[in-house]
Parts: C-alpha cells; structure tokens; sequence
C-alpha cells in the first residue's frame, strides 16, 4: 500500500480502450515522471488522479483514502499546468490565494501562506501583478506558487516546462528538482521529453498506446530497457537497434554483424545466458556513448570489444563528436570525446562496451534477459 | 546598396489616396444626408418646412417641436406625447437585454465548459432560433402569451424578446468562450469552485468585450422591434416604435412634419447613445476569438 495508489487503472472513451490496467505504487516523497509520446494516455492518466476524468475501471487511492468520485477539490491534490492557466483577471497573489479562499482558509493565514511561498519562490516582489504582465518564467513559477500554498499531498505537473524556451526549461528543470529535495513532496509529472524525465524522477514510467511499459529508476530504465520502445524513446540520440545472429565459439556467445564494407564481425556478449540463443536472429542494443575510440573506451568495462568500419558522416557538438556509420544496414551513431580524430568516409576502429549493451528478441521486442 | 529600395513595400499613390478619401466623405455625406433633414426641420416651425425649404437651416429655431413630440402631441385617442411610451420601451427592453444577455452566457459556459452527450446538437437547435422569421411565430406566441396570462403586458413583450434572444446571445458567448482555456476552469475546480463561483470569479471578468456586443446587439434589436410591439403590446404597454407610428398617422388636421421628425430622432436616440458609449468595444468583441491573442 502505497502513498498513491494507481491499482488496474483502465480509462476507455466508448469502445476505445486508451488505458489498459496501469499499476503504479507511489511511496511518499516520490517524484514519480510518467513519459511517453502524445497519445500514449498519460495526460488522460494524469486528469483521472486529479479527478478532472472519471476512471473506467480500478481504483486510485491517496494516503489509503479511495478517490473514485471524490471531487478534485477534496482530494487534496495540487496540479500545474501546462499552460499555467493563471486566472487573467486576478493578481498574482488573488491567483495563488484563490484555492485557500474556496477552502475557507481565514484571510490572515492566507496572507501568512502568500508571504512564505512566494519567498521561497522568489515572487514577492511580483504579488501585485497580473500575470500578463509576467514573462514565461515567473508564470512558471506563480503557477508552482498556487500548488504550494495549499500545502497538497500530491502534486501534479502537467508538462509544466513545455511552453518555456530551450534555455529557461533547463533552468526550471533545476528549480522544480531543488524545491523537491528541500521539500520532500510527493510529485506526479507528466512530459513527452525523455531528458526531463531521466533528471527529475526518482522512478519513470514509460507509457506507450496506454499500457505501461517500464517501471523503473531512471537508471533501470536507461540501462536495461524492458522493450525495443524504452530502449528507442529514452536517451538521446536514441539506443542504436542492430541486427544481428547469435553465434556461439569456444562456448562464448558472440553477435555477428555485418560492417559498411559487407564484411562479417563478431562481438563478444558480457551475458552467458546469450548461448542459449544460438544460431538465431536477434536486435542488439548498444546506446552511442558505448561506442567510442579506443583511448576513449569506459576503463571499468570488462568487455571492450573492437570493430572497425567506415565512418560516413562525423557531426561535431561542442561536447562530443557524435559519428554515423552503417552497420548491418541501420545507421548507428557513436558518441565520442570532441578531439578525437576520426575523419568522414575513412576505416576507423571502435570500441564496444559490450557490458552496456543488450539483445532484444525480435518477436517480442522484449529485452532477453 | 547605399539607398534602401522602398519598391517591395505596399505603397499607394498620391492621386490613388485622394480618390479614396474623396469616395470616402462622399459616401459619410450622402449616409449623413438624412439625419440632417430630420435635425433641422425637427427645429423648424411648421411653415418654413410646407414652405418647400426641406434642404435649409432653419431661419427661426425653435425647440417646440421637440417639447410637442415629447410631451403633448396626439398619439392614438390621448394627447400624451411620446413620453410614456418611452418608458415603456424602457421598462421592457431593460429587463430583456439583462436576461438574455445573462441566460446566453450561462450557456455558452455551460454548452463550452461543462460538456454533456448532444450538446452540440441543442446548440444547433438553438442557432435555429435566430433563423426562424418573426411573422411564423406571431399567432402561436399570441396564444402562448394568453395561456400565460400576460398577454398585452410588458412583461409579455420581455418574455417574446428574451426567447429570440437567447438564440443569438448564446451564440456570442459560446463562440467567445470556445477560445477560453478549459485548464482555466479545471484549475478552478481543483482550487475549490463549484459551477457558479467558476462563472462569476472566472468566466464573467474576462467577458467584457462579448458582453458590449450582446448589449449592443440586444438593445438595438429589441429598441427598434415593431412587429411584436405592434402585435403583443396593449395600449398600457406601446413601446416607442408603435408609438411613433402611432403619432405620424394620428392627424388632428395639418400633418406636423416638425413634430414627426424630432419624435423619430428620440425613437433612434437610446440606439445611436449605446453605439456611441460602446461602439468601441463592439468592434473590439467581434473581433475577439477571431485571431490567437
């Protein structure tokens, strides 16, 4: 018994099913990121616990208390949104007061609310505005500042960072990550941006045609994806997805690939268990940082396997110099230390963390683990 | 490069702006042209106008047509002048421009912000109402007036009004609230607002420019109806339209043009008064939804 409890959730509009048993158990303090790309239902997810949709079947429970029903006002939830909607006709601190004020919060403990959030927000000296007259970013913030004041058990953001500018999102990103560590709220955050989800959460779920599809910390779901579509949508740029047989060789399992030139290579797997799939067709997973030049290789690998092929475009990005190059017919791109010489349309030789890498079946889609 | 070429920019020419401005206040002139006869021979005595001088300024002016049409000249069997007529129009086109104006935002909130299976089609329903002629309705009403028992009265006439209304004043607000934001109005719920509160804290301080068109609108509807006036209305109830007709065609012998003209210019006076206060904000409200703020 969790926190928040999402317990075989399914929500379907007539006979279109968009969400199909979701399980999520959220301790307290959580921030719990539910990602995936438009359409997948984590809005519609995210509107059932704020009781803004009703819930076709299950339960949501919060502290124990079933909310099926419940109106969202008495759930005792918060929720940003992701066009702030701030009340256009109300100053910032009416905004930020308004949910006390319908809660029967008397005046002189509203104002005492105001003061403090708006302190730790930085706002107090925007209290008296409009918020036309406010830029993207403190919005942003008067619309945290209304969530707090009411001093919720669980917020919800719905992408709350999606109408700022690239540099502003990434300081936001920072500011909601800090006000969670000083805080200790229980977070529930809806994004489509797989980067927002790996840096906030302390647990993701990859959501997908209204299933879940992981479950994990951000470094389970990073590291060991649970399918092909994980494996795709998070990280950038995305995992390389490769074709390849399963050969085993002195009892090692090896994955055959086939290099720009046409010609066959092996790589050795870090997993034994990767025997048993001898002689069979598999996806190998390997996201691009795994591969890199030798110099460059991770020290505490185990497995650095080798691999030369012609490189075909290098794409340098200040940090990193990130090189495509075609192995058994997909593109695959490797990410490598900014200085390191690697040159357009010349044989160039890689190495491969294989620890880092993983086999999906290609029936499934599903990792072999 | 050293002159920046001006070609690519939307330029008119000189004699091109002097046609147009020409065209312009000819056309201001030509739409001005009746309410000139109507101000000065409202001010002339009556024979400088059988005279045959329409065109002129008044030579002796005199505001006894104006006192006459307002407070003395025979309307119907009275000698009562438009005066209580006014009021009737007053006391009815009040209470139906505030009700319909209020009843159309509470469904354009509604058939917006709280969605329910059909609504779509009640609102095609209720657009029909602003198509359907007023003489089709005329004896059905009349009997309905009857069964209600305010038949003949004033709040008779309000009732008609407020029925034709609503079709048209929903119709504004649910157009200008389609383009508010729903997370507007579910941030409020999870705030704590029911229905109403939502409506008045929420919907209502950001109607001004929708509510301006629908006042307007309603008002010069309503004002310058004739029809239901004429059909509806007992002697106690006339509004100033039929009373207007009444006094042009009540003759106690010489026909007063003079008199004629002011009680017409009282009769469009509340209308061109609201255009001139909100006529502003009319242009402002109808364009409003129509382009992305």
């Amino acid at each position: 018994m969790g926190f928040l409890d999402i317990s075989h959730v399914s929500k379907a509009y007539g006979a279109v099913q968009v969400l199909h048993e979701v399980d999520i158990s959220v301790e307290e303090g959580e921030f719990i990121v539910l990602v995936g790309p438009s359409g997948c239902g984590k809005s519609t997810l995210m509107n059932m616990i704020a009781g803004l949709e009703p819930i076709t079947k299950g339960d949501i429970s919060i502290r124990g208390r079933v909310m099926n029903g419940v109106h969202p006002s008495k759930r005792n939830i918060a929720m940003v949104f992701q066009s702030y909607a701030l009340y256009p006709n109300m100053t910032v601190a009416q905004n930020m007061t308004f949910g006390l004020e319908m809660h029967g919060v008397p005046k002189p403990e509203r104002e005492r609310l105001l003061a403090d959030v708006a302190k730790l927000l930085q706002i107090d000296h925007l209290l008296e505005r409009k918020p036309g007259a406010l830029s993207g970013g403190q919005r942003q913030r008067v619309a945290m500042g209304r969530a707090l004041v009411r001093n919720p058990d669980v917020f919800l953001f719905d992408e709350p960072l999606s109408n700022l500018d690239a540099k502003l999102r990434v300081d936001m990103r920072t500011e909601i990550k800090k006000l969670h560590q000083n805080l200790g709220t229980t977070i529930v955050y809806v994004t489509h941006d797989q980067i927002e989800a790996l840096t906030l959460s302390t647990r993701i779920a990859v959501m997908n045609k209204g299933y879940i599809q992981q479950l994990g910390t951000p470094k389970e779901i990073y590291d060991t994806p649970a399918n092909l579509f994980v494996a795709t949508f998070m990280g950038s740029p995305a995992m390389n997805i490769i074709p390849a047989t399963v050969r085993v060789e002195d009892g090692a399992p090896y994955a055959e690939i086939t290099d720009a030139r046409g010609h066959l290579q092996s790589l050795k797997f870090s997993q034994a268990n990767m025997a048993e799939w001898n002689g069979k067709e598999i996806m190998l997973g390997i996201r691009p940082e795994a591969i890199t030049d030798i110099d460059g290789a991770d020290r505490k690998s185990q497995n650095i396997q080798r691999f030369s092929n012609i490189v075909t475009v290098t794409e340098p990005a200040g940090s990193d110099t990130f090189v495509t190059m075609t192995v058994s017919g997909r593109d695959v791109v490797a990410r490598m230390r900014a200085d390191a010489s690697v040159a357009a349309r010349d044989s160039f030789e890689f190495a491969v963390n294989m620890d880092k890498a993983v086999a999906f079946d290609p029936k499934t889609e599903a990792r072999i683990r | 490069m050293s002159a920046v070429s001006q070609d690519t920019a939307v330029k008119t020419s000189r004699v091109a702006q002097v046609f147009i401005y020409l065209t312009l206040v000819l056309f201001a002139l030509f739409y001005l042209l009746p309410l000139y006869v109507m101000l000065t021979n409202s001010l002339k005595p009556l024979s400088e106008i059988t005279g045959g001088d329409m065109m002129s300024l008044p030579r002796a002016l005199t505001f006894e047509p104006w006192l006459s049409a307002w407070a003395t000249a025979q309307v119907g069997v009275s000698p009562t002048g438009l005066r209580p007529y006014f009021l009737n129009s007053i006391l009815m086109v009040v209470p139906a421009v505030a009700i319909s104006t209020v009843m159309g935002a509470l469904n354009g909130y509604i058939l917006t912000k709280w969605r329910f299976r059909g609504d779509t089609l009640l609102f095609g329903l209720m657009l029909f109402s602003c198509f359907i002629p007023f003489q089709i309705v005329l004896i059905p009403m009349a009997r309905m007036l009857g069964l209600m028992g305010i038949a003949g009265t004033t709040q008779g006439l309000v009732l008609v009004h407020v029925v034709y209304g609503i079709g048209f004043s929903t119709l504004y607000f649910r157009n200008y609230y389609a383009s508010f934001p729903t997370e507007l109005v579910r941030a409020a719920m999870i705030d704590g607002a029911g229905f109403f509160r939502i409506f008045w804290r929420i919907m209502l301080p950001v109607s001004g420019p929708i509510a301006v068109v629908t006042i307007i609108w309603q008002f010069t509807n309503i004002w310058n109806d004739f029809l239901f006036g004429a059909s509806f209305a007992g002697l106690n109830a006339m509004p100033m339209t039929v009373a207007l007709n009444n006094l042009v065609n009540s003759s106690t012998g010489v026909r007063e043009y003079n008199v004629h003209f002011a009680g017409a210019i009282m009769a469009a006076l509340p209308t061109l008064l609201v255009y001139i206060v909100a006529g502003r904000f009319f242009v402002r409200g109808l364009m409003a939804g129509s382009v992305k703020g």
